[in-house]
């Protein structure tokens, strides 16, 4: 019975957190709480020469300054600080543990006050002398000729630079997009709850509980049982919240140190010395047939990564699931520079690899004189080219047609500059997007009680994206109660284990161990109901009974029924418990993808240049929508990030100092209301029943891929302008 | 932030006081600039005179038919005040142009004119500033310059003044009534903000022991033929690249005067009265404004980013005079640029 599942069903915490209920990592409280402040690095590279921490420590209130000199034991090999998710390759970073400086902005100290004012104010007398050592470098432009293959992300197939050096038509350019920060709303922050049998509860803002877990007890060498990690809400997260950030163990630290409960909140300026979507070059070269087939496909991603881990996703490779070519080549290059490691950044690789290669495509469209839907319906793939598998379903067809009917593509003028409103020029422009879908190995554990209410528990995180809601539909559904009877609890490192929520296989994956306990729940309650004298339901085939309205029945006799609250006060059961860990079939001969396809309005002062987003549509084909109303605002959170990343977003750096200058959100700019005006989200049917039971593929990042080209390639349409260095800002206009 | 002492004024004579012999205090309304340098130790006062009590917060008539604005005013009464939106529009209209709601409703009409450049460099106590600390060097002429001054800066500096308001006060030939241990004294807006010289750290011409009481507008508010345009780098909430606040009086389609002021493009409001009184008795066509905005970017100089920012303040002053003597303002509420 679907009397949630794909229903616009409201957020089952949206209560919790309009009202402040929902509590976040830096605001739970405990007895005699001390607060940390960190002192910041500010030269990209050298050593601390000298830290001098007398007159923080005069201060009245501060209890201490913990240093790389005078902090308790920290794991000394490198395995202990690699997380869940950390780069295979490198060197993770280890906050206080030595005099080295790896990048502008690292944690060098932490005051730990009675107060926070107290902390912050101390925190401006640590005197550091630092010692430069070498030339330090930060600027991708310039380092690019030092890039290091990394890796390729697909195979090639023929011979991609000798077939584009030969063909008919030829469309060959670097597209660039600049390093982004997240900025979720939340601040990074953990609070450390120190209790004196030694324990340690931490509440942590991140995406994965059960990661920080592991990662804290390796690194302070604990037992499982010493520590307990909680995130029940996090106030977004964008993958910044993937691997355990350095707060965490700057607060564990002082409250090891000091046998006291302590919390640490970054300041947003201090956020952006963590992860960021790194600068990259994406070279993307198009070679075509008169008739506007493909002969050939080569991208080449360059990309920033520290010095210290090498991290590397898929950028180029995404023509491979698009695009049908017999000659490709893709691959990735690193420039190690004196920043912060990258990390994930919604759609990691997709978002900027895409984008370049639908902005190639809108070119090579105008090179063939083809309309830019016509030229990619002509290369159409229907198989996953890298592995020649077809998919467990692919409605990106349809994408194409809904969302041209929805936004009235087929009365666009192809010439550019042709469109014209007042003193605005009008374009519109289109981009594919596409993401994978992933699944993970998930349990839930269901406790049903006689009175007919269950609890729902996954140490899953939610993140902002709708988990709670969608584990109470799918266990509303299937245990056949009203979802006001459903508790879900997320987010504690004790729970059934998790991942980190990333990569858009949380809907999948934790969706699907709800289905599996709840089965289980069912069996048991059949067994129960069976067991009863003159049951009607003895001796039926446990797979014609559901669950429904409280009641064990067969499907479509409700007659048969027997209440829950019968069967197990007849078994004398007051609870039935079951946890399952999800399953999905290992099938590899098909691929596994989400697609999308975007449509941009923009309109252009013809004189001034200023650039307005008037609408977008948006056909995303992502098999069953879990929640269409939760799932809607996911897009269109999407699609505002990429309005963003088109018009705004750029971490901009001083190359001669290694340090950001506009590490705020002052002048860090994203859209604000008057930015956003029309979004139309089109959840085009797909139906899915090779993927999982569901058929469900996720929403995470599917949202923001292909936005910024279809802005970028309505930009170009309205005033004939390419800009291929992102963000599209009306000076590059004017210039 | 730093530990400070915080005082409460009872009068402006106090205020005075609590300001004599103590270089290090500042004055504080609404802090809604003033608190974010201090967060950043930019601004690092020993003392904190909170002046937000003080019976400054009227709008009144002026004895020749101007108003006098009490100084702590919020931007956003000042914007929403009837008498301010019927006979002073282009000022309302400035105001709603800069920040956000909640900053307009704590801001002050003092402060606003007090307000400090948005300058990264000055922002940032890691990289050296001659405004934060004199002759410690300027970032930003050989750094990241795509949003600083094009006319009247110096070698120590080329910071602008991100004032939305101050832009319209100085087309309106405002005056600044100021308070100081001597007396009462009244100075013209455009003579109240300095230009960097070698002294880029005084902003003002305010006095270190003086307050500001009140703004005071001339009878003349050019109701008919005005618009402020602000051009940036998003359509709302986001300091100017280039912002232009014009006034016009007309004859038939001839100009009897017209006032052009420039915001985001130097230490101060900029005008110029030459070119201005070029335009008199000239028709109000895209041609003549074409050739005042010219003129009054006469001494415009680039730096190695902020090159587009002269022809983009051109545009926008012949954008923004047609927009007034069609009298067709640019609205600051429409998600669009008239």
């Amino acid at each position: 019975m679907n009397a949630y599942v794909g229903t616009p069903t409201s957020r089952v915490d949206g209560r919790a957190k309009v009202t402040g209920a929902a509590k976040y990592a830096g605001e739970f409280a405990a007895d005699g709480l001390l607060h940390g402040f960190v002192v910041a690095a500010t030269i990209p590279c050298g050593r601390i020469a000298r830290l001098d921490t007398s007159e923080a420590l005069k201060v009245k209130g501060v209890l201490d300054v913990l240093t790389h000199t005078h902090r308790p034991p920290l794991a000394g090999k490198d395995d202990a600080w690699k997380d869940e998710v950390a780069p295979a390759e490198g060197s993770p970073f280890r906050p206080l543990y030595d005099d080295s400086i790896k990048f502008n902005g690292q944690p060098i100290a932490l005051v730990v006050a009675e107060d926070w004012e107290t902390a912050k104010f101390a925190a401006t007398l640590v005197r550091v002398e630092y010692r430069e050592e070498q030339a330090f470098a930060t600027d991708l432009d310039a380092g690019r000729s030092k890039a290091t293959e990394v890796k390729q992300p697909h195979e090639p197939r023929g011979d991609a630079v000798g077939a584009l050096a030969k063909a008919a038509v030829r469309h060959d350019a670097d597209y660039l997009i600049p390093t982004e920060h997240h900025n979720p709303m939340e601040l990074f922050a953990s609070t450390v709850v120190w209790d004196s049998s030694g324990r340690l509860t931490v509440y942590d803002k991140t995406q994965g509980v059960q990661n920080v877990h592991k990662f804290l007890c390796s690194v302070f060498d604990k037992k499982p049982d010493d520590i307990r990690v909680l995130s029940p809400y996090v106030g977004g997260a964008f993958g910044s919240g993937l691997r355990p950030q350095y707060q965490v163990v700057l607060a564990m630290l002082a409250a090891l140190a000091l046998r006291r409960s302590v919390r640490v909140v970054l300041t947003r300026q201090q956020m952006y010395g963590l992860g960021h979507r790194p600068a990259t070059i994406e070279h993307v070269g198009l070679g075509a047939k008169s008739d506007g087939t493909l002969e050939a496909v080569t991208h080449e991603a360059t990309a920033v990564t520290s010095r210290y881990e090498d991290f590397a996703r898929n950028d180029s490779g995404w023509a491979e699931q698009l695009y049908k070519s017999p000659n490709s080549r893709y691959s990735h290059k690193l420039v190690r520079l004196d920043v912060s490691t990258p990390c994930d950044m919604r759609a990691p690789g997709a978002a900027s690899g895409v984008c370049a290669l639908e902005c190639a495509m809108d070119e090579l469209a105008v090179a063939l004189k083809l309309d830019p839907i016509e030229l990619r319906l002509k290369c159409y793939s229907d198989r996953d080219q890298s592995e020649d598998l077809p998919y467990t379903s692919k409605q990106l067809r349809e994408c194409y047609a809904r969302g041209a009917e929805a936004f009235g593509w087929s009365k666009r003028n192809p010439a550019s500059r042709s469109m014209r409103d007042g003193k605005e020029l009008v374009g519109w422009g289109m981009a594919t997007g596409v993401w994978e879908a992933l699944q993970m190995p998930v349990a839930a554990r269901i406790g049903l009680t006689a009175n007919g209410h269950a609890e729902v528990s996954c140490a899953a995180s939610d993140i902002g994206t709708g988990t709670y809601t969608i584990v109470a539909q799918v266990a509303a559904d299937a245990l056949g109660l009203p979802i006001e009877n459903i508790d879900v609890r997320l987010a504690d490192s004790t729970l059934p284990q998790a991942p980190v929520e990333g990569g858009s296989w949380m809907a999948a994956s934790s969706a699907h161990a709800v289905l599996g306990a709840a089965d289980d729940i069912r069996q048991e309650l059949i067994r129960l109901a069976s067991a009863m004298p003159s049951s009607p339901l003895a001796g039926v085939d446990v797979a014609d009974v559901i669950l429904v309205g409280g009641t064990i029945a067969k499907a479509g006799d409700m007659g048969s029924a027997v209440s829950i609250a019968d069967a197990m006060r007849h078994g004398k059961l007051e609870r039935i418990e079951k946890q399952k860990l999800n399953h999905f079939a290992e099938d590899k001969s098909y691929a596994r993808n989400t697609h999308s396809a975007v449509f941009a309005e923009v309109k252009v002062d013809e004189q001034l240049g200023v650039i307005r987003v008037t609408r977008v549509v948006s056909a995303v084909a992502a098999g069953r929508i879990l929640n269409t109303k939760t799932g809607r605002s996911q897009i269109m959170g999407g699609v505002v990030w990429g309005i963003g990343m088109a018009l705004h977003e750029e971490t901009v750096m001083d190359h001669r100092f290694g340090r950001i200058m506009n590490a705020n959100i002052a002048e860090y700019h994203i859209p604000v209301n008057a930015d956003v005006q029309d979004i139309d989200v089109i959840f085009v049917e797909e139906r899915d029943d090779r993927i999982n039971t569901l058929g469900v593929k996720g929403l995470g990042e599917i949202g923001i891929v292909g936005v910024p080209a279809a802005i970028a390639n309505a930009i170009y349409h309205a005033t004939g302008k390419r800009i291929r260095r992102f963000p599209v800002t009306l000076d590059k206009l004017l210039a | 932030m730093i530990n400070f002492q915080f005082s409460r004024a009872r009068d402006v004579a106090d205020a005075i006081l609590l300001l004599t012999g103590h270089p290090g205090a500042k004055l504080i309304a609404g802090g809604t600039n003033l608190i974010d340098l201090m967060k950043e130790n930019v601004e690092q006062p020993s003392r904190l005179i909170d002046i937000s009590r003080l019976p400054l917060r009227t709008i009144e008539e002026t004895a020749d038919g101007g108003l006098r604005v009490g100084a702590l005013v919020p931007n956003s009464g000042l914007a929403y005040d009837p008498l301010i939106e019927q006979r002073y529009p282009l000022l309302a209209s400035a105001i709603l142009a800069g920040a956000s709601a909640q900053l307009r409703n704590m801001a002050s009409v003092g402060g606003n004119l007090m307000q400090r450049t948005r300058c990264a460099y000055f922002y940032d106590t890691a990289t050296p500033c001659n405004k934060r600390t004199r002759s410690s060097g300027c970032s930003a002429i050989d750094g990241l310059n795509r949003n600083h001054a094009i006319l009247g800066a110096s070698n120590s500096c080329i910071a602008t003044n991100p004032s939305d308001m101050s832009v319209a006060l100085a087309a309106l030939d405002a005056l600044v009534h100021i308070a100081g241990p001597s007396g009462e004294r009244t100075m013209a807006l455009t003579d109240f903000h300095r230009l960097p010289g070698e002294t880029p750290d005084i902003d003002t011409n305010l006095e270190a022991d003086e307050i500001i009481t009140a703004v005071e507008l001339p009878p003349r508010g050019f109701a008919s033929n005005y618009s402020y345009l602000k051009i940036r780098d998003r359509l709302s909430y986001a300091f100017a690249l280039v912002s232009v606040a014009a006034v016009l009086e007309l004859e038939g389609n001839a100009i009897s005067e017209a006032r052009v002021a420039l915001g985001g493009v130097a230490h101060k409001p900029w005008r110029s009265a030459e070119a201005e009184m070029a335009l008199r008795g000239q028709a109000a066509t895209v041609e003549h404004f074409s050739r005042f905005a010219d003129s009054l970017l006469q001494e415009a100089k680039a730096r190695s980013h902020n090159g587009f920012k002269i022809e983009l303040a051109r545009r926008a002053i012949v954008r923004t005079l047609m927009q007034a003597a069609s009298a067709t303002p640019q609205s600051q509420a429409h998600k669009k640029i008239a």
